[in-house]
């Protein structure tokens, strides 16, 4: 393979140009880069990756170098997009979106020397690529919880992304806790399939509300779906997604799941300019402070918002995990029995919704 | 005050100089936007259009990857081309190279895990398939209804997205894939992959195809009795008529190529480079082709570098993003002002600028 003697070779004079990137070796100076797939601009997920780029930046100053690229399509373009970035002297790459998964293996293979961090996969297919994800679904059952009890029509509504076990986990953590503190609560799903499309959000926003759904939350990216509720004068509530939305306080967005990417990106180009970089699997929540739950406005009578306080600080401190049984799939049969609490292999691989949820998941 | 004359017959050194003119124009439009946003303009237009040819760091691996971005634009464009020229405006390749991808990644996928030599060749043509009977809609729509074909054609490729996501979400969704939409990766799939046919050059069997379309679109033009109809047809439709040419056979037929190098396209593209049908498949190549054919002049060589080019800016402005950090936008804006300036310019083909100093005749 003349390619892949090529780019080994360019990678190497890179990082022997960069004072030896291989190995457990300290650098004096890295470089640090990072994939979106969406714009900076989205406030939401990109942004607040974003966020932890800049707040990279600001920990090491001048020995750590940011760059990143906005808009990545996740296809042909990303494979290309993360091969300059190697050649262009990144010593560590972060690829943050599930579609980036098959693009940053296959660059990875190509460039031993850098490390690869992909957000939400789960192949790591060499030893230079590390992934990490977010519990967001322990942020889910506090709005689930908000949920149940705001609602007046009992109809709460999720737009979800795309069919994935991070999202149909979500889906299933907001609806049980909705449904434990309103049993009459019913839940409708609409799938946008994309991560970011403001106008398509939008339209599943506003089709919920014309079915009479008055708390919405949202898996994808944009703004978009609570500025549709903020059209409803505080009839429609919903929550800020990955950035805390604040624009929208108090009403519609009552509270939200803050995605914070800083302490994470810190330690991990931090360990890369110590040489002490190795793979792992973090998956982490609210605990460590990786998810966060924005302020709960004023619209939330105190009692709720104290339950829901309450609650984020039992997930914190390991006593509660938001699935915890007894807990039926949707055909009725057993999941998780009495005071079970759900194995992180379930959860990874969830392809089903709890029992009450109607409608099928895509198949 | 600056006068417009019409030029009795259009110039030939304007029609050569125009797109040369249209890249110096955007180079410089471009280099104060790139200035107003904080950049410096020289080190962004060099970053864009210089870096990938030649620069130490990425050089030897961009420029195999223009050949991998143009092959697909310049095999599109030259099939539009021949249409546009015979005044037959099929806007709709991006459904087209859709529908050839689907059709094509859709027999491949069918005969999963099999091994036969046969596999991408059948492949091959269903793409063909896809692409030129997604373009027979509107083609028939035409000659039967009088319907418009611009109309048409540009609406089918809504419908051939919302196809894709269902094909992607259903029928063609990779069994294995964690419940993600998307099919197999039929580049992992050695029967069904059209991999690099020579390490390091980027050469695909899509590439190949641009450059024999381009090649067998100049011998059509030069030399066969189509050509010559598509041209007369453009040039003089009555003449045409007079002439023999059933105009009814030609957008039939200019419809058919196009759509056909459409579907070749889209095949090539989803078992080489993409790998896979997935919800965002189609990046919008069969829309940036009719920048690359009108850029071209609508010649086929000069489609060729025409091709290329855009091909430039599109790797050059994913460096300039992550060295410089231009926003995406900024880039996109930057194509743009080619086509504009190209438009604009194409006046002086048939204008010609007067200082007007004609007094009135007293």
């Amino acid at each position: 393979m003349k390619r892949r003697t090529l780019l080994a070779t360019a990678a190497l004079g890179l990082s022997m140009a960069f004072g030896g990137a291989a190995g457990a070796q300290a650098l004096d100076k890295a470089k640090a880069c990072f994939v979106y797939v969406g714009p900076i601009g989205d406030l939401g997920w990109s942004y607040q990756h974003h966020q932890g780029a800049l707040a990279v930046q600001a920990a090491y100053g001048d020995k750590v170098e940011v760059v990143w690229q906005e808009n990545v399509p996740e296809g042909a373009d990303a494979e290309r997009v993360l091969t300059q970035m190697a050649l262009s002297g990144c010593n560590i790459i972060f690829t943050t979106s599930f579609g980036y998964m098959d693009a940053t293996n296959a660059v990875a293979a190509k460039f031993p020397d850098v490390k690869f961090e992909h957000a939400t996969g789960f192949k790591r297919e060499h030893p230079n690529v590390a992934t990490y994800n977010a519990r967001f679904y322990e942020g889910r059952a506090i709005q689930g919880h908000i949920a149940g009890k705001m609602t007046k029509s009992n109809k709460i509504g999720y737009i979800g992304s795309f069919p994935i076990p991070e999202v149909v986990m979500g889906i299933n953590a907001y609806y049980l806790h909705a449904k434990k503190v309103n049993p009459a609560v019913e839940l409708t799903v609409v799938w946008a399939f994309t991560w970011f499309d403001p106008a398509k959000e939008a339209d599943a926003a506003k089709a919920m509300i014309e079915q009479g759904v008055d708390v919405i939350a949202s898996h994808t990216d944009s703004t978009a779906p609570l500025a549709e509720a903020a059209k409803s004068n505080g009839a429609v509530i919903g929550f800020g997604q990955a950035s805390d939305m604040a624009d929208y306080k108090p009403s519609p967005r009552v509270s939200s799941i803050i995605d914070n990417w800083a302490p994470y990106y810190v330690k991990r180009v931090g360990e890369v300019l110590e040489g002490t970089w190795t793979q792992t699997d973090v998956w982490a929540g609210i605990k460590e402070g990786e998810v966060e739950i924005g302020e709960i406005t004023s619209v939330v009578p105190a009692d709720v918002k104290a339950e829901a306080e309450a609650m984020r600080d039992a997930i914190a401190a390991g006593t509660y995990h938001p699935f915890t049984g007894p807990i039926k799939k949707q055909d009725g049969s057993e999941w998780l029995a009495e005071g079970a609490v759900a194995p992180d292999g379930d959860l990874l691989g969830m392809n089903f919704y709890v029992e009450g949820i109607t409608g099928d998941i895509p198949k | 005050m600056l006068r417009l004359e019409k030029r009795p017959s259009p110039s030939r050194f304007w029609q050569g100089m125009t797109p040369v003119l249209a890249v110096a124009l955007t180079m410089v439009a471009g280099g104060i936007m790139f200035a107003l946003l904080g950049k410096n303009p020289v080190e962004a237009i060099r970053t864009i259009f210089w870096d990938p040819l030649f620069n130490e760091q990425f050089a030897s691996y961009s420029r195999p990857q223009l050949l991998v971005k143009a092959g697909p634009l310049i095999l599109i464009a030259i099939g539009l081309s021949l249409g546009f020229r015979a005044g037959i405006w099929n806007i709709g390749a991006e459904g087209q190279y859709i529908m050839g991808a689907i059709l094509g990644a859709g027999v491949g996928l069918a005969f999963y895990p099999a091994e036969h030599w046969f596999i991408f060749p059948l492949m091959v043509v269903a793409g063909a398939l896809g692409g030129w009977a997604w373009a027979m809609i509107p083609a028939i729509l035409r000659t039967r209804f009088n319907t418009n074909e611009i109309l048409v054609s540009l609406l089918l490729v809504y419908v051939a997205q919302n196809l894709l996501a269902a094909m992607s979400l259903g029928l063609l969704r990779n069994p294995e894939g964690g419940g993600f939409p998307g099919s197999r990766n039929l580049s992992q799939y050695p029967a069904a992959a059209n991999p690099e046919l020579m390490a390091g050059t980027g050469m695909h069997w899509g590439v190949v195809a641009a450059f024999v379309a381009v090649i067998a679109a100049y011998v059509l033009l030069q030399r066969h009795i189509l050509g010559f109809h598509i041209k007369l047809a453009g040039q003089a439709p009555r003449a045409a008529r007079f002439a023999g040419v059933n105009p009814k056979a030609l957008v039939v037929m200019c419809m058919g190529i196009s759509g056909a190098l459409a579907g070749l396209a889209g095949l090539f593209e989803v078992s080489g480079p993409a790998g896979q049908i997935s919800i965002d498949f189609n990046v919008g190549y069969g829309f940036t082709a009719i920048i690359v054919a009108f850029l071209g002049r609508l010649n086929p060589v000069g489609i060729l570098f025409a091709g290329l080019l855009m091909a430039l800016t599109y790797i050059g402005g994913e460096l300039a993003q992550f060295m410089l950090g231009l926003p995406a936008a900024a880039i996109q804006a930057f194509q743009g002002m080619l086509l504009f300036f190209l438009l604009a310019v194409d006046l002086l083909t048939n204008y010609r600028i007067r200082l007007a100093v004609k007094k009135e005749a007293v």
